[in-house]
């Protein structure tokens, strides 16, 4: 028998409020040791979704179920518990600004063992040197470039060696250079930790080649998922559309109005 | 039916304001219960000491020195109409052990420090700082706040005293270095009039009440910030209008309690 998924994502639906809900029957099951991407629209509710795998949310219905834990039944100490086990990398990195980077990449270690500062340095310039960045140990996260601060966070993000590293929208904002190295980190260090990750993101070149299997997903909905290679030749039209970029498609071009001409007052005057 | 709407959003207005004040009581209540982590790691409340505290002290003793200088003129003017000039180090020392150091260093406070904790937090809410501590399965109350809370608490009647002192300090150099009123008369009527229960202790309970309110207002407003640039500027402008009403309300109802009937110098 195979194990039980990492994540298992059950008809979990949500909104902030009842009138307008963001998810939709969601159900996504993310066995061990893989990288899986979220894709799709900014408002679709990828980034919703993820909130409520990390327990940030609770689902209005279904169960969502994270390293065999349901994630709304948890209390606080039970759910902290829980995250001590999970590494989340921000959009722009989040990086604590009073502190350097040593300190940042510290922060999870002093704030969850007891190990001794030696001990704490020497693990500190493990992450820092997987992603890269020793010799950046002593400077202030303003003095890093965008690239540089993503890193950092990645290293901060695996500090505590996590069984679930969280991606928000990583690419975001990255020259060419730091974008392949962000990627190829991403691919290294869950492959290294025998982690699972979860890439949400909205950019097709940067994150299929390397991931291992993608959900796509649109007003609240999946509406494709597997391999990255299968779900293109698949030609679900919102898929096509999205990995294209097409100006229309399954997302229509214009927004609901009423006929153009009836608008200009044409029909009036025909 | 033309009145309707303006009720409505009149009682919309007070629900909301209600419901803010039962979420700051809520958020005060669980900040003290969660103060185990500032009061037990104290460096990270004593770095906080540094930024509220040590940071404030230049505003602090420039003003109280000023403070006293203005109190001994307007002191002296209206004393020696009535013969009563040597009585002038009782006046300054009085008015600011008794009103004005508590009052206007904790006004200062708010305006240096509590300006600055509410913007502060409420930048970390901003640029996700306080959902990565979140995540990393850290309470930022407890790790964020609550040392920033302590610190207040702590810095508040330092600075207090330190402005009444300065202010004494600035009374002497305009009425005895300048006006030329007996240095002996103004330090002996001093010592023998104010008391250190009914006046010093008192100045100092209204600061460590100050304290309170105005570190619990800017901590809860930062926290509370919308994580926008305009959320966090209105935030800061909230904990300075907010703690600077609070500090003479609760002034009022202190001085109320403390220096009435029996109890007056």
């Amino acid at each position: 028998m195979s194990q039980p998924p990492i994540v298992d994502i059950d008809r979990v639906s949500f909104g902030y409020d009842v009138a307008r809900p963001v998810l939709h029957d969601v159900t996504v099951r993310m066995p061990q040791g893989k990288v899986f991407a979220i894709m799709g629209q900014s408002g679709c509710g990828k980034t919703t979704l993820l909130r409520i795998i990390g327990g940030a949310l609770r689902p209005t219905s279904g169960t969502a179920r994270v390293l065999g834990m349901d994630v709304a039944s948890l209390d606080t100490g039970e759910l902290y518990a829980l995250r001590r086990k999970m590494g989340m990398l921000f959009q722009f990195g989040a990086l604590f600004t009073d502190l350097s980077v040593y300190d940042n990449v510290a922060f999870p270690l002093r704030e969850h063992t007891d190990l001794p500062a030696g001990v704490i340095r020497d693990l500190v310039l493990l992450k820092l040197e997987a992603v890269g960045l020793r010799g950046a140990a002593q400077l202030k996260p303003s003095e890093l470039s965008g690239g540089m601060a993503r890193r950092v966070a990645l290293a901060r993000a695996i500090a505590l060696d996590p069984k679930l590293i969280m991606y928000d929208e990583p690419f975001t904002a990255l020259d060419p250079i730091s974008l392949g190295v962000v990627t190829r980190l991403i691919r290294r260090l869950n492959d290294s930790l025998g982690a699972t990750s979860i890439v949400v993101t909205h950019d097709v070149a940067e994150t299929l080649p390397f991931v291992d299997h993608v959900f796509f997903m649109a007003d609240g909905r999946v509406v494709a998922e597997g391999p990255p290679a299968e779900v293109v030749r698949a030609q679900v039209p919102f898929v096509t559309q999205f990995v294209h970029g097409s100006l229309d498609g399954a997302v229509p071009f214009h927004f609901p109005a009423p006929a153009y001409p009836a608008d200009l007052g044409l029909d009036a005057k025909a | 039916m033309a009145l309707r709407e303006p009720l409505q959003r009149l009682g919309h207005s007070m629900t909301e304001r209600i419901l803010r004040l039962g979420f700051a009581a809520r958020f005060f209540a669980y900040m003290l219960l969660h103060s185990g982590t500032a009061l037990r790691r104290f460096h990270l409340t004593i770095r906080e000491i540094y930024f509220a505290g040590v940071l404030s002290l230049i505003i602090i003793l420039v003003s109280g020195l000023f403070v006293g200088m203005v109190l001994a003129l307007q002191g002296y003017e209206t004393l020696q109409r009535y013969g009563s000039s040597e009585a002038l180090g009782i006046l300054v020392a009085l008015s600011l052990v008794r009103e004005l150091g508590p009052v206007v260093a904790g006004l200062l406070f708010a305006s240096r420090a509590g300006s600055a904790i509410t913007a502060e937090i409420g930048l970390m809410k901003a640029t996700e700082q306080i959902a990565a501590m979140e995540m990393m399965a850290v309470d930022p109350i407890a790790r964020v706040v609550a040392p920033r809370f302590w610190a207040g608490v702590i810095s508040m009647p330092l600075l207090a005293v330190l402005f009444s002192a300065m202010g004494i300090f600035g009374g002497y150099l305009v009425g005895v270095q300048l006006i030329g009123v007996d240095e002996g008369a103004f330090w002996s009527q001093m010592q023998a009039k104010v008391d250190f229960r009914n006046d010093i202790l008192n100045g100092v309970i209204k600061s460590v009440v100050f304290g309170v309110a105005v570190t619990w207002i800017a901590v809860f407003e930062g926290y509370d910030a919308q994580p926008t640039a305009e959320g966090v500027s209105s935030a800061t402008t909230r904990t300075v209008v907010t703690s600077s009403l609070a500090i003479l309300a609760l002034d009022f109802v202190l001085t109320a309690l403390m220096f009435t009937g029996g109890n007056a110098g």
